[in-house]
Formats: C-alpha cells, sequence, structure tokens
C-alpha cells in the first residue's frame, strides 16, 4: 500500500472516532486533527491539537485514535501535540456546528479573530431549541473547557454555547 | 541552562496560580463562579503541564512534568510570587487574576513569535485561553468595583494589597535578559509598558486607583518566597510525598 493510500485510509478510519465529551461530533469534524503521515515500514503519526491546555478528554482522544487505527488493522500508530498555530473553533466543520446545534449546543460564532468577541463584544447567540436570539448569558464557563452557560428568554429554556475561541 | 530556568518560571506561576484557584472548589459564593474560577485553573495546570514537560526535557536530567510540580521544595519553585498570594475572598482572588491574566496575555502574545517554537507553540495556545479569563476577571472587577460600596471597598483593599507583588512581573533579570537577547523571549520593559496601560484602563473602568510604585521587591522568579508557597504545597505535594511513585 502507497503511502498515500494509506494515509487516506487512516482518515476514513478517524471520520468514525467521536470527541468523547461531543459525542455527536468527529474528532475530524471538531478540527482537532491536524495531520496523518505514513512512515517507511508502516508507522502512522497522527497530530492532534488539543482545544484547551487543559482539557481533560485530550488522553481519552489519544487512546481512541489508537484503538481505532489499530483495529483497522494499522499496528504502529503514535500520536503527537500540534500546538502551532493553536486550534480555534474556527476550525469546526459546518457539519460539526449543525451536529452540535441538533444536540442543543449552540455553536460558536464563526471568525473569533475578525469578530472581536475576544475583545470584549457579545456575541449573538441563537438558541438552539427555538432558534430566537434573545439569548442571555449566565456563565462565560460550564460543563466541559469548551463550552459556557446561556439561557433564552423567549423558551426559557437552559442551553450551552460552545466558546468561541 | 537559562532556557530551562525561563521555562520553569512560566510553568510554576501557572501551576501555582492554578493550584490557588483550585482551593475555591466547594467554597466560592455561586456556583456558576465556582464552575468559572475551577475552568480558569483546569486551563492554567494544562499550559503548566506543557510547559514543566518541556523544561524537563532543556534540563536533561529525567525529570518529567511530576517530578518538577511534585518533588521540589518551595525554594527551587519560580513563580511569581503574586501566584502565591492567598484567595483571601472574592475581590482579593479577582484582583489577582486580573493582574496576573494582563501579564500573561501581554507576555504570550509576544512569546508566541519566539524563536523557540515549541515554546512559541505553547504560549499561541495558551494566549486564546488567557484573553478569555482576561474577560472574564475584568467582567467581575468591573462589577466588583464599581458596584456598592463595601465591594469597592474590599477590591480597592485588595489592590493596595496585592500590587506590590506586581513589581517583579515586568522587571527583567540576568536569565529574562539572556532569552530576550537570543530571541526567545519579549522585552519584558515592551510588557511593562503594555501591561501598565491595559490595567490603568481596567482600573479606570472599575473605578478603582493604582497605588504608588513601593521600594518592595522580593523575587519568587528568583526563589524567593513567602511563607504561603510551603502552605500550598503541602497540599499540592502530599500525595506524592506520602506514597512515593504512586501512580494512577
Amino acid at each position: 500500500m502507497s503511502d498515500a493510500a494509506g494515509s487516506a485510509r487512516v482518515w476514513t478510519v478517524l471520520e468514525k472516532v467521536m470527541d468523547p465529551e461531543l459525542p455527536m461530533l468527529s474528532l475530524i469534524d471538531l478540527g482537532v486533527i491536524r495531520s496523518v503521515e505514513t512512515l517507511a515500514g508502516g508507522t502512522v503519526r497522527v497530530g492532534v491539537s488539543p482545544t484547551y491546555s487543559g482539557c481533560p478528554a485530550q488522553q481519552v482522544i489519544r487512546q481512541d485514535i489508537m484503538s481505532a487505527l489499530h483495529g483497522a488493522g494499522f499496528a504502529q500508530v503514535r500520536v503527537h501535540d500540534e500546538l502551532s498555530p493553536p486550534w480555534t473553533s474556527d476550525w469546526i466543520s459546518a457539519r460539526g456546528r449543525e451536529r452540535l446545534r441538533e444536540c442543543g449546543i449552540a455553536p460558536p460564532e464563526a471568525g473569533s479573530r475578525t469578530r472581536g468577541e475576544l475583545r470584549g463584544r457579545a456575541p449573538e447567540v441563537a438558541c438552539p431549541h427555538c432558534g430566537s436570539t434573545r439569548t442571555e448569558r449566565v456563565s462565560e464557563f460550564g460543563s466541559t473547557p469548551c463550552k459556557a452557560h446561556y439561557r433564552c428568554a423567549a423558551c426559557l429554556e437552559p442551553f450551552e454555547y460552545f466558546k468561541c475561541i | 541552562m537559562s532556557r530551562f530556568a525561563y521555562v520553569l518560571r512560566l510553568g510554576d506561576t501557572s501551576l501555582v496560580l492554578a493550584q490557588r484557584l483550585g482551593e475555591w472548589v466547594g467554597h466560592a459564593p455561586v456556583l456558576e463562579e465556582e464552575l468559572s474560577l475551577a475552568n480558569l485553573a483546569l486551563d492554567l495546570l494544562g499550559q503548566a503541564r506543557y510547559l514543566l514537560t518541556y523544561a524537563g526535557e532543556l534540563e536533561g536530567r529525567g525529570r518529567d512534568e511530576d517530578a518538577l510540580a511534585f518533588l521540589r521544595t518551595e525554594a527551587e519553585f519560580r513563580n511569581v510570587q503574586l501566584a502565591e498570594q492567598p484567595n483571601g475572598d472574592f475581590a482579593c482572588t479577582i484582583v489577582r487574576q486580573v493582574l496576573l491574566d494582563v501579564f500573561q496575555v501581554e507576555l504570550y502574545d509576544r512569546l508566541q513569535h519566539s524563536r523557540d517554537t515549541r515554546l512559541g507553540g505553547i504560549a499561541a495556545t495558551a494566549l486564546r485561553e488567557s484573553r478569555y479569563h482576561l474577560r472574564y476577571s475584568t467582567g467581575w472587577l468591573t462589577r466588583l468595583g464599581d458596584g456598592t460600596e463595601e465591594s469597592h471597598a474590599r477590591t480597592q483593599a485588595a489592590v493596595e494589597r496585592l500590587w506590590p507583588f506586581t513589581r517583579e512581573l515586568c522587571d527583567p533579570d540576568p536569565i529574562d535578559a539572556e532569552m530576550c537577547a537570543q530571541g526567545i523571549a519579549p522585552d519584558l520593559d515592551e510588557v511593562r509598558e503594555a501591561w501598565t496601560a491595559r490595567v490603568a484602563a481596567a482600573f479606570s473602568t472599575a473605578t478603582l486607583t493604582p497605588p504608588a510604585a513601593t521600594a518592595f521587591a522580593w523575587y519568587g522568579k528568583r526563589g524567593e518566597h513567602g511563607e504561603h508557597l510551603g502552605h500550598l504545597l503541602t497540599q499540592m505535594q502530599y500525595l506524592q510525598r506520602a506514597y512515593p511513585g504512586a501512580r494512577w
């Protein structure tokens, strides 16, 4: 098997590896798989970016990648961190955003670095249940490092917002 | 070895501040703030792990992140003293956080372009988190400083108490100077200018008054610590000290 064909197969296997804390989202849709290389001798190297430095899911993500690839017949797998350039919520795919919304998590606003949210402007967050933008932030932080806590003033439901970073 | 010393300082500052913030778990005023403080701690702990792992590799004596975090005495820690200051009340925690968040944002914003690409990558990742932390901490600084008479008085008192510890943040010593000359670390004079302007703006919005500079000059980054750090380490290092080599 050529290196390119091997790497293509790795990508196909990785499409089915889901994020442990956002199980509706594949690691590829989350945008954390950065590179796949097939080295001479068949060793596969996968580069992964952390969403947050302290995200406790990192270890599980690494193990899930290894076991999925081992299960697909790749005996030698190495997973390494790729920190530069850093992951941004802009890398969540369009399909990933739609999956988040369907599961009740408001996806991050696109264009984190240009829209100025990180400079203090409040983002317009649409309620994933009813679509209203009459929403308010309860807390900048939530159940995992990647989410904030919101509430909808229209349908009164609480929901999570994927932090824009 | 200078680079080891430099990276160790950054890692220790994040680690010690993470430990302090973690002390709020179970004690914060409301659940949302407890979650927030724990999330800040988690990001900082992640940054510390990257930095200490790298420091251990630079040192080349086989010490990993755990050996550096759990098996050094307080005199061997190189965090800035501001990070080890006790939590005090919520106002005190928030003031400490603003002062350090601004420092980390201004430092990492420049450090991400370091000639040391590994360190630059860690800084770039940490920068996005520190910016988010700063948004949270300055939001609270404004609400507390420009809040009630009581919250204003407590926040201003916290500013007076913590201000002397800010001097070392941007006061370059020979290691900072050497790292800057090699293009690894930014010029701390430049960081100081940016830090001062941003803190002044945050204080002004929060109706707080920055105190005059003091002659106080202790340097945690050179291993000079107050009594607080030792107490913090007894908690943080207990398990590895009591059960050496314990693993999950």
